[in-house]
Order: structure tokens, then sequence, then C-alpha cells
């Protein structure tokens, strides 16, 4: 008789696992999947392409309904599971069904963190965070005109570009002076805001928002400074939270995610967690690189392997941002100890920069030319003096002898 | 008078070789020129200055107007104005308180007028000439050995010798189409043998059997020994010395001491070498000894020559085909200024000043009776004389001594004290027309009229061509009109060049009678057709000679007091500034092979500036260790007289203990490379040419706090900079800079230096002290710099070829502050996957190469696909089109 393996999250970094699970020991369980969405599992970061109607859904479902059948894999969709027992080893979902388990795998993934505002719950306002979001924009735009996305991150620029593209005059509110300031120093931010505003944004930088007003649908947007603008839609993207609700209300251990050692298990010896959910030495996780690597750990112990750990390596943000390269990694911005070498091109929205302490890499933030990125990455990564390429280093690979 | 695309045949102003030019000026006004196959001095050949004529004609920077004070004034006002204090000073002052300084450059018939105004009619012999500079000693000496001013021999001598001995003379680089006829000739004859005689390997030790690189200055030494070896292996033509010299015997027992052991170490050569050299000499025949500013630019330079000139005497070497002691000259026409007079120890047409009968031949020819008696001051002792106020107006013409003469900034603060400067020049800004009162517009080349005469004695027709830009005048013409306000009409009715050519070919014939060599008389009536039309001859033109005379002395008599040529005897002395522990090395220094003289013109030139584009020094590598040197760094010469910064450069060429730099910069080019101001003035005892090539120095490591580099395609003024060289080229112009203090923001420098606006495209690495920056405007560059701590920037070759592109592409662009193009890595194409950066071309190539099959394998192997996923659809089309 097989063991049982229970996925909670028909999501990228749990059904990854059940990739790497499969390759590895394709007999070992029963798998059964609990999704909360009606699909298949789907490349969340597709979305905006999928927004910018570049791509439709079709094209973004990696696991369709039908691979769930061939591969012997139970699949609930529209199934949240609410309550996990522990001693009896079974979950149950707010549907009604249950499951027992031998070993739990949680990847309920995050939450779109929304503000609490005045006018918050007012028709209109959404996030940015799955596909029926997408739809609703999509539909929306068919019949409004203005969009307000809040959070000029990553995802707020994607969703303000994605909006435009449907035919909205948006606008991008952020609260500081620079666009995606975990990726970007500020003379990129600028380049970059420059770019998209040359291409039909609008932005309202430091500016607080302070109420959503409106009837039943949204219609304006008021800031902390007393200005006002129209909005049919507001968007917030100002982030995501680990979604550690039904782990905490299980008694699993819990911070600010999942707490999970170096094989992806909990507290509890049966019960495994990947993804945005967790949280490993301290961090929490919003990229997809370290997600799969979690997938392999977390698959290998599975397995009952046994060998592999997982451990947090540096990541680079490398990204097509509305059609934009960037390329962004480690200490970007430096310190008073550490020395620069910049390369701007501005009127062709090209900006590189390295950072270095001792003639090493430690950051990097390349606008617009982002070809020699994994270059440099794999220069941090492995610690190499550049004091030999330093003059050349900037313009790329093809300028520095071997 | 622009003559469209006709031929004008006409002859190359620089060197003293009088090279034969086509030139012809095109319907878009560009002018283009080429060897004139007829002519008898290059036949077709030009060097790479003469070939480059065409790019020298532009009439940026001529001097366009007359001015007074820098105000532009009427032709009529300028010469009321000059003639007038001219009279004031002489009639207070006496004669003696004006001078001429003129030039090599000027044209036969210019010089003769100048001449004529001075000595004839002002009535002081204070007029001198740049060639003063360049040949006074090989004058001298051949006046010494020959009762006159001739050069014997004539370049087909060359090419029939069986040995030339090159005697300080790089004439690959300063007389090249000279050295081409010889190593055509060495080719064809491989049995003829070259000797250089020179302290530097220089190019012309290409074609060298024997290289001498002897101690500098010690040349008599060498050539005493040499006689004393004839003498001593009776290699003597003792028919001819008894019969047409005097004084062997003195000269022989004065070279007594020069055995081969002392002439060796004197000289610092081995005996072997020394003797290879002396034995060839004694075995050769015809052998033909061609000697330059080595030789002539010494303390020692006359004697140089007669040490020469007596061993040609005592083998009779001399006034036979392929055979001669033959001076060559740097401009081309210093032999016309020496037939006119234009030395201030000459009188005129080959007479002597201090000879009552050619005084009084002079005088009633050009009816004066104010004929000067005495010599006027040379060339250093003339500034001299203006620094001290003995001398109260100067008159410079085509030429430029603030940069040229030694001890250059005593030139510059005597003209800055002189009561009257008057300066005619083509050139509006030189280091010279900077501190003149008044301004004369000259014709420059292609526009004057006149004959000058090469370093064989041939006479050719340099034609204008092109219609004198602004007001620019003939210097004959501009001298005329001074000397008739002055009051002497009657001496100077001239309406064209022709008729002052009359003047002094008839002058050359006066009372001659077979008495002075130079005479061409035959000319005296020659019409204007035939002037016009005038084919290249060599002088005598009498009625003896009317085709001219190819080779002088072939009847063995000379113009001295007996008829018999003079051996001299000397003495070797060393130079007479010798180094020191202050001043440990000899400076020497000299032409290079793209630039003439000043740079006015050479530098006009792209293609010239792009051989040698600054200014620099030429270390040994023991030197450079020695003062802590860099190749390509900067370096402080100093002497005692003054001092340049220059790039050093690590040279074979030069020995331990020599440096060399080159004499072409000036202000107008660099901010301190006027090598001439470190220049000793030393002279020359009866040439008074000066020791150019001689001057004790030393030399340290210039150490800016930043080095860089602005090429521009707009001129700017850099002149700010500690250190600045200005050097143009196609489409742009290039400054090479460097500076003692920290500049607050590279940035702001920069960017403040063009009012253009486009695309500024900037590298930094604050911390290394190293920026770059780049403006593009409509896709084409506009300016790049660059800076560094050090010298060792970006190469400036490829970056200056993109100043021709019509248009910069994506890689021109992105490469553009590397300095370089990127080294060609494979080109990944379009990026597919952006988390990994694999391109469509890397994709394409694993699957067809059969390593990849599936989204998988790509991923194995490229890593593509594998991270975020988004490029896999691309990557099954990619596989499926496969």
């Amino acid at each position: 008789m097989k063991q049982k393996l229970v996925l909670i999250g028909n999501g990228m970094a749990g059904m990854r696992t059940i990739d790497e699970l499969l390759k590895l020991a394709p007999e070992k369980y029963d798998i059964t999947v609990f999704g909360a969405e009606p699909h298949g599992n789907y490349n969340r970061i597709m979305l905006s392409p999928v927004l910018a109607g570049d791509k439709v859904i079709d094209d973004i479902i990696t696991h369709d309904i039908d691979w769930y059948q061939r591969n012997n894999i139970t699949l609930h969709t529209d199934a949240t599971v609410t309550k996990i027992d522990r001693i009896k080893k079974t979950v149950h979902t707010d549907t009604g069904l249950s499951a027992s388990y031998d070993k739990l795998l949680l990847a309920t993934g995050s939450n779109p963190f929304m503000l609490p505002l005045p006018g918050a719950d007012l028709e209109g306002v959404i996030s940015f965070r799955d596909i029926r979001d997408v739809n609703t924009m999509i539909d929306t735009a068919k019949q409004y005109k203005k969009a307000v996305v809040i959070g000029g991150g990553l995802l707020g620029l994607e969703a303000a570009n994605g909006l435009k593209l449907q035919g909205m005059d948006v606008t991008v509110v952020h609260l500081t002076n620079g666009l995606m300031n975990q990726q970007l120093d500020q003379t990129a931010a600028d380049l970059m805001r420059v770019e998209l505003e040359e291409s039909g944004l609008n932005f309202l930088m430091e500016h607080q928002t302070e109420a959503l007003l409106g009837d039943e649908r949204v219609e304006k947007v008021r800031f902390s400074n007393g200005t006002e603008v129209d909005a049919d839609l507001v968007v917030m993207a100002i982030g995501v939270r680990p979604n550690i609700e039904l782990a905490m209300n299980s008694g699993l251990q819990c911070e600010r995610g999942i707490l999970v050692d170096d094989t992806l298990q909990t507290y509890s010896p049966n019960v495994y967690a990947v993804g945005e959910c967790v949280q490993h030495r301290k961090q929490t996780f919003g990229l997809v690189a370290p997600l799969y690597e979690q997938a392999k750990v977390c698959a290998n112990h599975l397995a009952e392997m046994g060998i592999a750990h997982y451990l947090t390596k540096a990541t680079a943000t490398k990204l097509k941002v509305t059609g934009i390269n960037l390329f962004s990694a480690g200490d970007f911005l430096g310190d008073d100890e550490s020395e620069s070498l910049v390369y701007s091109d501005p009127a062709r929205f090209i900006y590189k920069k390295l950072v270095l302490k001792n003639n090493k890499i430690v950051g990097t933030v390349l606008y617009g030319d982002t070809l020699d990125g994994n270059w440099y990455f794999s220069l941090l990564n492995e610690q190499t003096d550049i004091s030999d390429m330093r003059e050349n280093i900037l313009f790329g690979q093809q300028f520095v002898e071997a | 008078m622009n003559a469209l695309n006709k031929v004008t045949k006409t002859t190359c102003p620089y060197c003293g070789v009088g090279c034969g030019v086509e030139a012809t000026v095109h319907d878009n006004g560009e002018v283009t020129v080429k060897g004139d196959k007829s002519h008898p001095s290059n036949f077709g050949r030009l060097c790479s200055k003469g070939s480059a004529l065409g790019d020298t004609v532009s009439s940026d920077n001529r001097l366009l107007y007359p001015q007074i004070n820098g105000q532009r004034v009427g032709w009529d006002t300028a010469l009321d104005t000059i003639s007038q204090k001219l009279s004031d000073i002489v009639e207070e002052h006496g004669p003696d308180a004006v001078a001429f300084y003129v030039s090599g450059q000027l044209l036969t018939e210019d010089y003769y007028v100048a001449n004529k105004l001075m000595k004839g009619f002002i009535g002081s012999a204070n007029i001198d000439t740049n060639s003063r500079l360049c040949m006074s000693s090989a004058v001298a000496g051949y006046k010494r050995a020959f009762g006159v001013d001739a050069v014997p021999c004539n370049y087909e001598d060359l090419e029939q010798a069986d040995l030339i001995v090159i005697e300080g003379s790089n004439t690959a680089w300063c007389h090249p189409v000279v050295f081409q006829r010889i190593v055509k000739a060495k080719q064809e004859r491989p049995e003829l043998k070259v000797v250089v005689i020179d302290p530097r390997k220089t190019a012309t030790c290409d074609i060298a059997d024997i290289h001498l690189p002897l101690r500098s200055g010690t040349d008599t030494t060498l050539f005493n020994g040499l006689l004393h070896y004839l003498a001593e292996n009776d290699v003597i033509d003792h028919d001819f010395v008894s019969a047409h010299t005097d004084g062997f015997e003195a000269a022989t027992t004065a070279a007594k001491q020069q055995t081969l052991s002392v002439v060796a170490e004197q000289c610092d050569l081995t005996e072997a070498d020394v003797l290879a050299f002396y034995k060839l000499f004694a075995d050769t025949e015809k052998v033909v000894t061609l000697y330059s500013q080595g030789v002539n630019q010494s303390s020692s330079g006359t004697d140089n020559s007669n040490s020469i000139i007596n061993c040609h005497l005592a083998t009779g070497r001399i006034g036979k085909p392929a055979m001669g002691p033959f001076s060559i000259t740097g401009q081309p026409n210093a032999m016309g200024g020496r037939e006119v007079g234009g030395l201030a120890n000459q009188l005129a047409a080959h007479m002597d000043i201090h000879n009552p009968q050619h005084h009084d031949i002079v005088s009633r020819f050009w009816k004066t009776d104010n004929l000067a008696t005495e010599q006027g001051a040379k060339a250093v002792d003339l500034f001299r004389d203006v620094e001290s106020g003995k001398i109260k107006a100067v008159w410079v013409m085509a030429t430029n001594p603030v940069v040229s003469l030694p001890d250059a900034d005593q030139v510059k603060n005597a003209l800055e004290k002189c009561e009257l400067v008057i300066v005619s020049d083509c050139e509006a800004n030189t280091d010279t027309t900077e501190h003149a009162d008044v301004l004369l517009p000259a014709q420059g080349w292609s526009e004057k009229d006149g004959t000058v005469t090469n370093s064989e004695r041939r006479i050719s027709h340099q034609r204008g061509f092109l219609t004198p830009v602004g007001e620019a005048k003939a210097d004959w013409w501009i001298i005329s009109e001074v000397a008739k306000r002055m009051g002497f009409a009657e001496a100077f009715p001239y309406q064209s060049a022709v008729e002052v050519f009359r003047e002094h070919a008839a002058l050359s014939a006066f009372e001659n009678e077979g008495q002075r060599d130079f005479d061409i008389g035959l000319m005296a009536d020659i019409s204007e057709q035939d002037y016009e039309q005038l084919e290249p001859i060599q002088w005598p033109v009498n009625a003896e000679n009317p085709n001219g005379k190819q080779r002088l002395f072939e009847d063995k008599r000379y113009f001295t007091d007996n008829g018999r040529a003079k051996f001299i005897a000397i003495e070797p002395h060393l130079p007479l500034n010798q180094v020191s522990t202050e001043y440990p090395l000899v400076l020497n220094t000299g032409r290079i092979r793209d630039q003439w003289h000043t740079m006015t013109r050479t530098a006009r030139s792209s293609k010239l500036n792009a051989h040698l584009p600054e200014p620099f020094v030429e270390v040994s590598d023991d030197d450079i260790a020695r003062y802590q040197l860099e190749e390509g760094g900067l370096a402080l010469v100093q002497s005692a007289w003054g001092s340049v910064i220059v790039r050093v450069q690590q040279s074979e060429s030069v020995k331990s203990g020599n440096i060399f730099i080159s004499m072409h910069w000036n202000a107008q080019y660099a901010s301190l490379a006027r090598v001439d101001a470190a220049v000793n003035p030393a002279v020359d005892p009866i040439s008074g040419q000066p020791e150019s090539k001689h001057t004790p120095v030393n030399i340290k490591a210039y150490q800016p706090e930043w080095y860089g580099f602005v090429l521009s395609h707009q001129p700017l003024n850099l002149n700010e900079c500690d250190y600045w060289t200005k050097i143009k080229g196609q489409q742009f112009w290039r400054y090479e800079i460097a500076g003692e203090q920290a500049l607050d923001s590279y940035d702001d420098w920069v960017k403040q230096l063009t009012d253009v606006s486009g695309d500024w495209l900037v590298f930094e690495d604050a911390s290394a002290n190293r920026y770059r920056a780049a403006l593009i405007v409509d896709n084409k560059i506009e300016l790049v710099a660059m800076f560094g701590p050090d010298h060792d920037l970006p190469s400036r070759s490829w970056l200056s070829q993109l100043f021709s592109e019509p248009e910069l592409n994506d890689e021109m662009r992105n490469a553009l502050l590397a300095g370089r193009p990127g080294a060609g890595l494979p080109d990944v194409g379009p990026i597919v996957c952006a988390c990994f950066g694999v391109g469509e071309n890397t994709i394409k190539d694993a699957i067809s190469c059969g390593k990849a099959k599936s989204v998988d394998d790509l991923g194995q192997q490229l890593k593509a696909g594998t991270n975020c996923g988004s490029c896999i659809p691309e990557l099954k089309k990619l596989l499926q089109s496969a």
C-alpha cells in the first residue's frame, strides 16, 4: 500500500515539488492536491503577459486537468483547506471534503497586502494575484477609463502596463521617489519612470493614499496632501504576505511564515512546506528561483532519499518589466566602504552599475542592457577579484580578455 | 585666377630637395597634387608631406588683412605707418637700429628685394634669415674652401656613386625623395655602399652598410682621423693637391693627433668600425659625402664642413661625376636666399660685403651711395640686439623665430620689448605673429609666384594657381611699397616678379667676367613668357653654360684669391656647453617625417599628423630606467635656458646619455613643447649657426594628477590645462591633456566644453579616478573625452575612425566608452531566456547540432527556460521550426 501525500496549494512551488518527486519516486505516493482556484496549475509570473494581451490563459497553464489524471493525482479545485487534524492526519475543506495523509505538503503561497483604507471594500478595488484579478481587470477596461495602481513595485508596474495596453488611462501612485526600490537604485528608478512616462503611464511619486472615495464603486483616490485623482479601478500592489493562517490554526510553528528547516520540514515531522508561505532562516521568499530550489530539496526528502538540503543563495533578479530588461543583485546601493562603476546612456535608457568592495563585486543593477548580468552575478557569487578587468568589465564580457 | 581643372606645374614648398609638383584645382575647390614626372629633382616622386599639400591650402587661420595693434587697417595705412616709423627710427638711431629677419621660404624675388632695401638703401646689413639656423656653416665651409658658396654636386652624383657617406642627416625623413633615389640606386647596384654617421640610429640607417653612432659633436675628430688615415696610407691625389690646392700640409699636420685609437675613444666608436669606414672611403673612388644639420648645427659647424671638404680635396674627389662634398639644404629656397645675399655677412649675388670691389659693383648696379659696409647681426645676435634695444624695429618675414631660434624665450622677450615688430606671414596665429605690432598678410604657397633654388643649384619656377585669400600680397610687392614710401621709389619700380628676377640675373652677370660662380646673366632679359615657362635649370646660366651646369669645379678652378682650393687645418673641439651633474644628458633636436618647420602648414593635414601626433622625447632604455620614466608617460626636460613637457618614447635610436626631441611643436599646438626654448644659444664662431644638436639637459617624470584626451568634431580651447597638445584629425580635433590639480567634477568639466546638445554617454569609476564621456548628436559622434589616473588610456585610433562614420551603429555606441570594439564574442542573437541570458542563436545552435531535442534538453544544456519558464513557448517554437 502506497503512502498518501496531500498537497495544499495547487501553485507553482507545490506543483514543482510534485514534478520533482515524480522524477525521483513516481510510485511512492498516492497524491491528492487541493487548490482554491478553479484551474489546473498555472505560471503566475505569466499573468502580466496575459493582462498585456500577449498571452491567453491556456498559454500559461503548466499542469492542466488531464495531466493530474494521467499521473493518477487526485485534484480538488475550488477547494480551500480550512483545517488540518494533525492527530488524525487528515485535512478538511470548506466544501466538506477531507483527505488523510502520511505526508503533508503546505504550499499555500502568499496573499496580496491590502491597505486598510477607508473605501477599500468598494467595488473596483482589487489586487493583482490570480486569474480572477486579471479577468476583472480585462473586463473593467472594457467599460471604464481611469485606473489607479497603488504601488510602484514590480507587480504594480506590470499591472499598470497591462491596464494601459487594455486601453485604460493609468496612474501609478508610489509612496517614495523610487520605483521598484527592491531592485533599483535611484538613478535606475528615475530612468524607468521617464521611460514609462514616455510610454504613456502617469506617475504620482511620493504620494500617500489616504482614502478611496465612491458610493458603491470607487470613484476617486484621495492623498494625504489633499489632492485627488479620478479612479474607476484601483489595483493595490504594495506587496504580499505569506499565507500562514491555516498553518497557525493547525498549531504549526510560524513567525512571518511557516518555519522550516533545511529539509523544508516544519516543526511537525510529517509536514513539509515550500514556497512563499515559508520562512527559512529568517527569510521569506517572493522570487521563483529559490522556490524551485526548495521544491527540489523537499522532493528529495519526500522521496526519503534524505540527502539534499536547502540553503538560500544570493539571488539575482532578472526581469523583463513592461518590456524593459532589468537585472539586480546583491548590495546594489553600496555604502561608504564600497566603490561604484557606473555607465549610463540615458537617451537609450541604459544604465549599468557595479558595486565593489576590495575589488570584488558585491552588487549590481543593470537597466536596459542586462546581457552581462549573469556573468556579473557569477563573479559576485565566486567573489572573483576583478582588479585586472576593472577598466573594461562594465562594457561587458566581450571587452575583457580571457 | 583659380585655374579650374588645369594642371599647374610648380614646386614643393618644404625641404631643399625642390621637387616638382603638379597641382590641380577641382570644381569643388579641392586641390590635388602629384609629383611632376618631368622635374629632374624628383621625376614624379613626392614624399608624404608633398603629397598632402592639397590638405594645407584651406583659408582657415590665414592672415587675411593688414592689422595694426590687432585692428584691421587698409594696405595704405599699414604701409605708410611702417615706412614712416622705419624712416623715423633710421633717422634718429641710424640704419643699424632696424633689422629684417627673413626666411628660406621666401621666393628669390622676395628675398632679392628685401636684401636690396636693407643693404642697399636703408644702409645696414641687419638682414638675416632662418637659413642661418640651417646651412650657414655649410656656406662658410664652402667659402673657406672654394672662395664662394658653391655646392659642387647634384643628385645624379648620388645615384652614380659607389659610396655615399651620409653625415648628420636623417635623409629618409628630412629629404625623403633624395633618399628614395639613393634607395633605388642601391637596389639597382647593391655594390653602392652607404655609411651613416649620426649619433642616432635613424630611419636612414635602414640602408646603411655601416652606421657610426658617434658621440655628439665629435664629427671633426672623425674626419680629421680620416684625413690622417688617407695621408698615412697615401690615398692622396698628389697631382691635384699640388696643382690646385693650398694648405694640405697644415691640415694633415693638424690631423696627426687623430689616430685610429684616439678617434675611436673620442667618438665612442670601436676601432674596427672606424677603420671599416676609413678603408671603404680610401678604397672607393666615387664617393659623395652628403651632409646636413648634424654637421651644420654645431659650434664646430664650419670646421665640420671643412673637415669633410679636406678629405675630398686630398683625394681629388671633387668636380667629377659621383664625387664631392654635398651639403643638402633644409628649405625650399635656402639656396635662392644665398644667391641674393640674404645673410647678414653676404652682400648680393655671391659677393662679399667686405670686398671693396664687390661693394663698388653692387653700389653702381643699384645706383646707391648708401650700401652697407659692415656685416649685420646674425640671427642669434640680431634678437639679442633687439632685446638690448640696439635694434628698435624688426621686420619678420615668412618665419617663426619665437619657435625656431635657440633660447627661444629670449626671442619672445626681445619681441615684447621691441618698439616696432612687423610680421609678414600667411598664417594668422603663430607664436611670432602674437608679438606683432603690424601684421601684413602675405601670399602663401599656391598663391605666390616666383623662383626657388634647390640643393643642387636648380632654379625652378614656383607658380601660383589659387586666387590669394583676403588681401594677401606678394612679399616683393609689400617690401617695394615700403621702399617707395621710404623715398626709394626709383630703385623699387617693380610691377611683377619677372622684373625683379631680370634685375637679379643682371646683377649676377654685372662685371662678372668669370670672377664669380653665381652667374645667371643669360636670363637677364628673359621675356615674361619664357619666365612663365621656365624649365628647371642648374646655375650658372651664362654664355658659357646656356643650359646650366650640372657640376661645378670640373675645371679645377676655384673662386679664391689664387684660384686654388683651400685645405683648412682643423683642431677639433667639443660642443660649447658640456653635460654636467645638473644637466647630464645631451639633447638633440631635429625634424620628423611628416611635419615641417613650425607646423603652420603641415599640421593642417590630418594625414600628416597621424604619423607622430604628439610632441615626444626619445629616450634609451637605460635612461628610462635611470631617470624613472615611463614609456607613454610625460617628462619634463630642462636645460639652463628653458624646458618642455613631452611624451616619453622608448627608443633604440638614441644612445644612453642622449635624448631627441623634435623641433616642430610650438604654443599653437602644445602647452610646453617648444624645444628651442631649451636649446642653448651656443653658435659657431664663423657661421653664427646655433648648436641646436647639442644642449645639456636633465629629465624627470612629469606626474600630473590626471591624464586625459578629448576628441571633438569642433575645435575646442583647452589651453587652461597644465599639459595640452592639439592635433587635427580627419573630421575631428584631438587634445591630449593632463592636470596637476584634481578636477572638482570631470562630468561638469566635460559638459561645459560644448554648447551642442545631444545624447551624453558616461562611464565613471570615481574611486579609480577614471571618467569617460561621449556626446552623440543624430547618431554621429560629436565629442569623446576620457580621463584616468595614469597615461594608460584607451587607444585613440578606433575612436578617431568613428568621426568618419556617417552613423554609429548600436555596437559602436555600446563600445564607444570602452574605446575599442568588443572582442567579437559570438552573437548570441535576440535574448529568448531572459533569466539566463540565453539568445536565439545559441538555442538554434544547440538544436541544430542535435544535442537538444526537447525543452528539457535545452534546460539542462543551456539553463534556458528553467527559471521562470516564460520562454518555454518560444523554446517549443524554436524546436518545432528546427
